[in-house]
């Protein structure tokens, strides 16, 4: 054993600008319930309370409760915030119905990706942004800057709202004993202001586990009542507290990206496969637009690598970095990979040069320091579920 | 957790039973396994070959890291448990009993191994 056990491959390793650990406000919640902690960006998140695989198939079969009091939110409001966010995100989310939510990107103008995204329309005038953890310094300082001349404000609601997600087939029946919001009529990717176990919340039917599920912003001093209401309403359903590691493998399952491993700044949304976020045909200008419509038609004509689903055939892991070969030749890159609880084998997402990207396409492989393993080839996502 | 008292323990968190007939068994240690988290893999040496006390040996992947195994002796390996390497989850479940890794003919035993009240004090430092 290695002392770097202790430490821990989640990823989002990029250095903080801070050496200040941040806590949620459920930190002692997830001490008392023994969590295993991790540095996640700059915040002390737990990872897992147990068996990161339990907890993984809880949201798959029944219902998991997340801290993700972690996410960024940025408040866009103003007669103009809608102008503002086309202007300063690829979408268009001037048609974002009032109670909608989108996923979108922020790009630089060289179409680089600074982040993605949802972004919830809560009123006319009103936009909320969630950047990832991360960026969401980035996300704040390039909305503030692209909102010179436009009549809105851009508002860092950071430490306005902790976010606690319910996500898994159990989740709706779970909720509906602790609010009247009319779940039935909350569609996937909408949001509405409520109230649970008699908190003030934002409902939104959205994360980023591929289950049926919600999450809810609300004031951080009344974090620790509604984990409390969820838990108990929860009991009899099979809810159990969820850390960042099965948030990892459940996103990863669903083919879903996470910033630093499938999306960074050196790729366009074109180049990770997500070109459809962004919406040339939307009034008026967008950063990025010009770099992004050279993107697309790259990607028509000759299209870099391309984003992949790997399967193994043998049992060993791949993880973020390792090469993808066939034939002896470094074809590729994996992104980010993990035992897959659902398949039971190893995962992994990669960037392959597009003669090898076909599902199916025989001789690839991944080099596990050292050895190459053999993988299959296959489309994203790895899990989709039943509706 | 508590770690028996008649192990032995290497500063990398692996456990080292009494020798019977000059074998030992070897494992990791049940706070080694809470911090990798679900065992998924287990790659153990090979029954014959010979491992050296601090190189490693093997590697254990969990869901969210893979670490080399290292041996706490020298010696030759006599046997490893197939159960852990068909169900790689009772190293997390048994790490002190089921969830051995391999069996070793000691012929070096390193100076600095601990004793278990030892190797719990280097835990909570």
């Amino acid at each position: 054993m290695t002392p770097s056990v202790m430490s821990d491959a989640l990823g989002d390793d990029r250095p903080m600008s801070s050496t200040e650990i941040r806590r949620t406000a459920l930190d002692a919640l997830h001490r008392s319930l023994g969590a295993t902690m991790t540095d996640f960006a700059g915040w002390d998140m737990p990872l897992r309370y147990g068996s990161e695989r339990d907890e993984h198939l809880a949201v798959r079969t029944k219902a998991g409760l997340f801290d993700l009091s972690h996410m960024g939110e940025i408040t866009v409001t103003g007669p103009q915030a809608a102008a503002l966010l086309n202007h300063a995100l690829v979408g268009n989310i001037a048609s974002v119905g009032v109670g909608r939510a989108r996923y979108t990107m922020i790009c630089r103008a060289d179409g680089g990706i600074l982040d993605d995204l949802i972004v919830y329309r809560l009123a006319e005038t009103e936009y909320m942004v969630v950047a990832n953890a991360s960026n969401a310094q980035v996300v704040l300082d390039a909305l503030t800057e692209r909102a010179a001349g436009f009549d809105a404000e851009v508002r860092d609601d950071r430490d306005a709202y902790a976010l606690i997600a319910v996500q898994g087939p159990e989740s709706p029946g779970i909720l509906a004993s602790l609010t009247d919001a009319d779940l039935d009529g909350l569609k996937y990717y909408a949001g509405l202001p409520g109230t649970v176990a008699g908190i003030p919340a934002l409902i939104a039917r959205t994360g980023y586990t591929g289950e049926d599920g919600f999450e809810l912003f609300v004031r951080p001093e009344h974090a620790v009542e509604l984990w409390q209401a969820l838990t108990k309403a929860g009991e009899g359903a099979g809810l159990v507290p969820c850390g960042l590691s099965c948030r990892d493998t459940l996103r990863l399952e669903a083919g879903m990206p996470l910033y630093g491993h499938e999306l960074n700044t050196g790729l366009t949304p074109f180049d990770a496969g997500l070109g459809r976020v962004v919406k040339f045909d939307k009034e008026g200008d967008f950063v990025g637009r010009e770099a992004l419509e050279a993107a697309a038609a790259r990607s028509r004509e000759n299209p870099p690598r391309v984003l992949v689903g790997l399967v193994a055939e043998g049992r060993r892991v791949p993880r973020a970095g390792y090469p993808v070969v066939a034939g002896g030749e470094v074809i590729g890159e994996v992104t980010s990979g993990a035992p897959s609880p659902t398949l039971g084998r190893p995962i992994a997402m990669a960037y392959v040069d597009a003669a090898h990207a076909a599902p199916g396409t025989p001789g690839v492989g991944v080099d596990i320091r050292g050895t190459h393993e053999p993988y299959e080839v296959v489309a994203l996502p790895f899990y989709k579920r039943q509706k | 957790m508590s770690n028996p008292q008649q192990l032995r323990y290497s500063k990398e968190h692996e456990w080292l039973s009494a020798a019977e007939d000059g074998v030992s068994t070897v494992g990791i240690t049940e706070f080694a396994a809470n911090a990798l988290g679900d065992v998924v893999y287990a790659q153990l040496p090979e029954v014959g070959s010979a491992v050296t006390a601090g190189e490693t040996c093997g590697e254990l992947e969990s869901t969210k890291s893979v670490s080399d195994l290292y041996s706490p002796v020298t010696g030759e390996v006599t046997e490893i448990n197939e159960d852990v390497v068909n169900d790689p989850s009772l190293v997390n479940s048994a790490p002190f009993e089921g969830g051995w890794l391999f069996r070793v003919r000691v012929t070096e035993e390193p100076s600095d191994l601990l004793s278990a009240d030892e190797y719990t004090a280097q835990n909570a430092g």
